[in-house]
């Protein structure tokens, strides 16, 4: 059984982080460079991660499997960053981002964590904006904001619809420079395809070159792993069609935690599905329900009328009837739930009836269409690329997609995971945003963990680690590890079946969005688990994978990202299956109130669940970790 | 349900340069792909064709892609002449069945440069453009020197211009859009961001004398004003950008004529 020993330190909550800083140990300078870091991933965490590990003096190596660190999927982030400026002077704190981000995570992230990001928020802004990224600025030349769901101040920063693209550049800028300057290798096309483990702490990784099909092992002291997170278990999400859990799936086969996988968000605002070819879902950020209105046909028979002749009394504003005070602006699990209830009773609009209408009418009213083209012209652009409609002159359609997955591996207040040496950052991690994530945080926590964490708690760990003690490349755990890798290739590739990896990717995608998606059952879960075995042998025996090892083969990538989502699934569903209550993103028909809302069962539930690999076809241990709320009062969360 | 579904399919016919690998000899092959939804983006499409393809035992068609929403820049292809198709102010994976008719004959190419080499099929190698960057595409600032965000108020305009520039993907279109496959478009966008920011000044000389620099060593060729880059971007990035970078790569070097030490390009970063 796995020691969960989260090192929250002691003392009040907001000197945890302060106080830690001071007692956790430090690495003299001239040591520093003693030490080798591998990061795998460039996105805001790794990117950020590598830059600032390298500027204060490691050797750092980071592995991408994109062409350019500058594709990760931290670039689609539109919306914006949010941090606890004031700048509005709406009566915004440290607190209140803290306190709005543990009620938003419905009380199932750690408190030590969430405290922590809140503070390092405005580190952040004032990182960006010294890098030069170009956030929206007011007349008089001062900083921008705008709001987002789950909270009642102004602390979201942006640019344009466009922010994670220019937080992104700007950390690929600061891994560019150290790059250049020869303290991060860089090495590109290179998928992690296995964690190496040496005396129980991890120590290295093999890599498999996507152009040439070499397969290299690298040791180092720490890796530190910024691998984004699992929504493609679905098939179809929001992430890039190249988002995969390959490198925290081998962690966890490895020994690393997985923690609350079932966790995952659905985001309210995403157009509507329109065939079965379709490979990829797309976001209408959650920016534009500060000005945009949610509403849905009260009368079924309306559904397929044009909107603009559905009478505004017979339009149901649902969000600002259900949820006065927060309205349009409550969080992305509660309005997606919303949604989805409003075309359970038959109103979802559009000919499958599976959508709602976001408007912009009344924001065009007030503020022109010129207003509206300045905040939102990019995404009413990729609106109408995708659906050839104006929301301009019509309200948008959108429906509920896979958006991000708040479960991750299992790390302490160091972002350390289980397994010694092994850190992980970002949206690969579970620890800051419970049970949903509260929209502008995600690329908050990226850069959190990648500038102002990781730098302080590497050390910690390094200190205890000799210099110089780093084992060989050439031992018999990798040479194992390498081995495993070239196998499972050659597996996939002597299978010669019948079927297309998609094939089977597509079939997973509609077995978990079925059982385990926006509400979740016993039943479903059950057979979900009956299927997904199944879905493994059919996999195994019939997969057809064209091509050779040697070369660029995309068929093979993706391969053995769809095997390892098959698996993932599995656990994600068993997960599901044992939280029996409903929570943020997990919501259980089971569990709820006469409204429809969540109902947790803090005493049953109240903590983290951590599933241990206990070798394949066995049952894996589900390991708990107590929750501790000292400083907030588990409740019922009201966004009424 | 998009627009209608009732929209009649569409047959093409897509001729694509097939190549195994960066030293073998690449042609065109014909592959007909048939009722297509035009509601399909181009690389579902190519998704579709790939399953045909392995269905019948060949080797799907290699082609880069990723976000499949316009903002990563990995996607590439030359359609129809075209880097990124016909569609204006949108990348390949933006592009919908819709831009074309029953009966097409589709032309797809890879990005063409020198300094693009081909690694195989659509796919091509653009780690130049990453190198021009780690020569001198950013501002200094190690994390946890940051000063006080608002204390250095940014006019509004030069906030907005800087935007324009900073939306470069780095897909790479210019170059293939460019009779002497240059990167000024690229080079300009990132100089021109970082130079209209106060943050931008201390290293602007040395900024654009090492990104033009190692823009020359990477094989891309010289601007001779056609424009056809940013007719081509994907996010139309002006190539008055072009200018501004000319105007300040001029000044830089005239500079460090007479203060060579204010414009040091050593050491990439340094």
């Amino acid at each position: 059984m796995a020691t969960l020993d989260s090192k929250i330190p002691s003392g009040p909550l907001a000197d945890k982080w302060r106080k830690h800083k001071t007692d956790i140990k430090l690495v003299n300078p001239a040591n520093k460079r003693k030490y080798e870091v591998i990061v795998v991933g460039a996105g805001l965490a790794g990117s950020s991660a590598a830059s600032s590990l390298a500027d204060m003096g490691y050797k750092v190596k980071c592995f991408v499997f994109h062409d350019s660190p500058r594709r990760a999927h931290s670039i689609a982030a539109q919306g914006g960053i949010n941090a606890a400026k004031n700048y509005q002077n709406d009566g915004d704190s440290v607190y209140r981002l803290f306190y709005d981000t543990i009620k938003g995570g419905d009380y199932r992230a750690r408190e030590a964590n969430v405290h922590r990001l809140a503070e390092v928020s405005v580190n952040i802004i004032d990182q960006c904006v010294a890098q030069g990224v170009p956030f929206a600025r007011e007349y008089g030349g001062l900083l921008a904001n705008r709001s987002f769901g789950g909270a009642q101040v102004s602390r979201t920063f942006y640019a344009r619809g466009q922010t994670g693209q220019q937080l992104l550049l700007g950390a690929y800028s600061a891994l560019s420079r150290t790059v250049g300057a020869g303290l991060v290798e860089l090495h590109t096309h290179s998928e992690m395809l296995d964690l190496v483990v040496v005396g129980g702490h991890a120590k290295g990784v093999i890599i498999r070159n996507l152009i040439t099909g070499e397969i290299t092992r690298h040791s180092a002291d720490a890796v530190v792993l910024a691998t984004g997170g699992y929504g493609n278990v679905f098939n179809l999400s929001t992430y890039a069609r190249g988002s995969n859990a390959t490198a925290i799936w081998r962690a966890y086969k490895r020994g690393a935690c997985m923690a609350n996988p079932c966790y995952t968000q659905i985001h309210p605002t995403c157009i509507p599905v329109s065939g079965d070819y379709q490979s990829k879902l797309t976001l209408m950020s959650e920016s534009l329900r500060n000005d945009g209105r949610i509403w849905a046909p009260k009368k079924k028979e309306d559904r397929l009328k044009a909107p603009a002749d559905i009478a505004e009394a017979d339009r149901d504003y649902f969000l600002e009837r259900i949820y006065p005070s927060f309205g349009n602006l409550c969080p992305r699990d509660v309005a997606s739930r919303a949604a989805k209830r409003m075309c359970d009773e038959g109103r979802g609009v559009g000919e499958t009836g599976l959508g709602v209408y976001l408007d912009f009418s009344d924001a065009i009213k007030r503020l022109g269409e010129n207003g509206v083209r300045e905040r939102y012209g990019n995404l009413f652009d990729i609106y109408h690329e995708i659906t050839n409609e104006s929301a301009y002159k019509q309200p948008m359609r959108i429906y509920p997609a896979v958006h991000y997955t708040m479960g991750g591996l299992w790390v302490d207040y160091n972002l350390m995971s289980n397994v010694p040496g092994l850190f992980v950052l970002g949206e690969a991690n579970f620890s800051d945003h419970g049970a949903n994530r509260l929209g502008a945080s995600a690329l908050m926590q990226g850069l959190a963990d990648g500038y102002f964490v990781i730098p302080y708690t590497v050390g910690d760990y390094l200190a205890g680690q000799k210099p110089g003690s780093r084992p060989s490349a050439d031992g018999a755990e990798f040479k194992a590890a390498a081995d495993s890798v070239s196998a499972m290739s050659k597996r996939f590739l002597d299978t010669k079946g019948k079927q297309p990896v998609s094939y089977f990717h597509k079939k997973l995608g509609k077995i978990m969005w079925d059982h385990c998606g926006m509400a979740r059952t016993k039943e479903g879960l059950e057979s979900a688990l009956q299927k997904l075995p199944a879905l493994r042998e059919e996999f195994n025996a019939t997969v057809n994978v064209p091509g050779s090892a040697n070369t660029l083969n995309q068929s093979l990538e993706q391969a053995g990202r769809v095997a390892d989502f098959i698996e993932l699934g599995e656990l994600m569903c068993r997960d599901a299956l044992t939280r029996e209550e409903s929570c943020g993103g997990h919501f259980r028909e089971e569990y709820q109130y006469a409204d429809g809302e969540c109902k947790r069962d803090d005493e049953k539930f109240g903590h983290v669940a951590a599933w241990e690999f206990q070798g394949a076809g066995k049952t894996p241990l589900r390991n708990v970790e107590a929750l501790n709320y000292e400083f907030v009062k588990m409740s019922v969360r009201n966004y009424k | 349900m998009v627009a209608a579904s009732s929209t009649k399919s569409i047959s093409v016919t897509l001729r694509v340069w097939r190549q195994s690998g960066p030293k073998e000899l690449g042609q065109f092959k014909d592959y007909s792909a048939k009722d297509l939804n035009p509601n399909m983006s181009f690389l579902e499409m190519l998704d579709v064709v790939n399953d045909e393809l392995t269905a019948r035992g060949e080797e799907p068609i290699a082609f880069a892609h990723d976000c499949r929403e316009g903002i990563c820049g990995t996607c590439s292809l030359t359609i129809n002449g075209k880097p990124h198709g016909p569609g204006k102010g949108i990348a390949t994976c933006q592009t919908y069945m819709r831009s074309f008719h029953d009966g097409d004959i589709i032309v797809v190419e890879p990005f063409r440069a020198a300094a693009f080499p081909l690694i195989k099929d659509l796919v091509v190698d653009r780690t130049s453009f990453d190198k021009i960057m780690q020569a001198g595409g950013f501002i200094t600032a190690r994390a946890g020197s940051a000063p006080e965000a608002n204390g250095l108020p940014v006019p509004k305009g030069d906030a907005d211009r800087a935007m324009d520039a900073a939306q470069c993907i780095g897909c790479g279109a210019c170059v293939a859009a460019c009779k002497n496959a240059s990167a000024m478009l690229f080079v300009s966008a990132k100089v021109g961001h970082l130079g209209l920011l106060p943050q931008g000044q201390a290293e602007r000389d040395r900024r654009v004398l090492a990104m033009v620099n190692t823009m020359d060593e990477e094989g891309f060729g010289n601007c001779t004003n056609q424009y056809e880059c940013s007719a081509a971007c994907p996010k139309t990035i002006s190539h008055d950008f072009i200018a501004r970078l000319n105007r300040d790569y001029l000044s830089a070097s005239l500079r460090s004529a007479f203060r060579p030490e204010a414009a040091s390009t050593g050491g990439g970063g340094a």
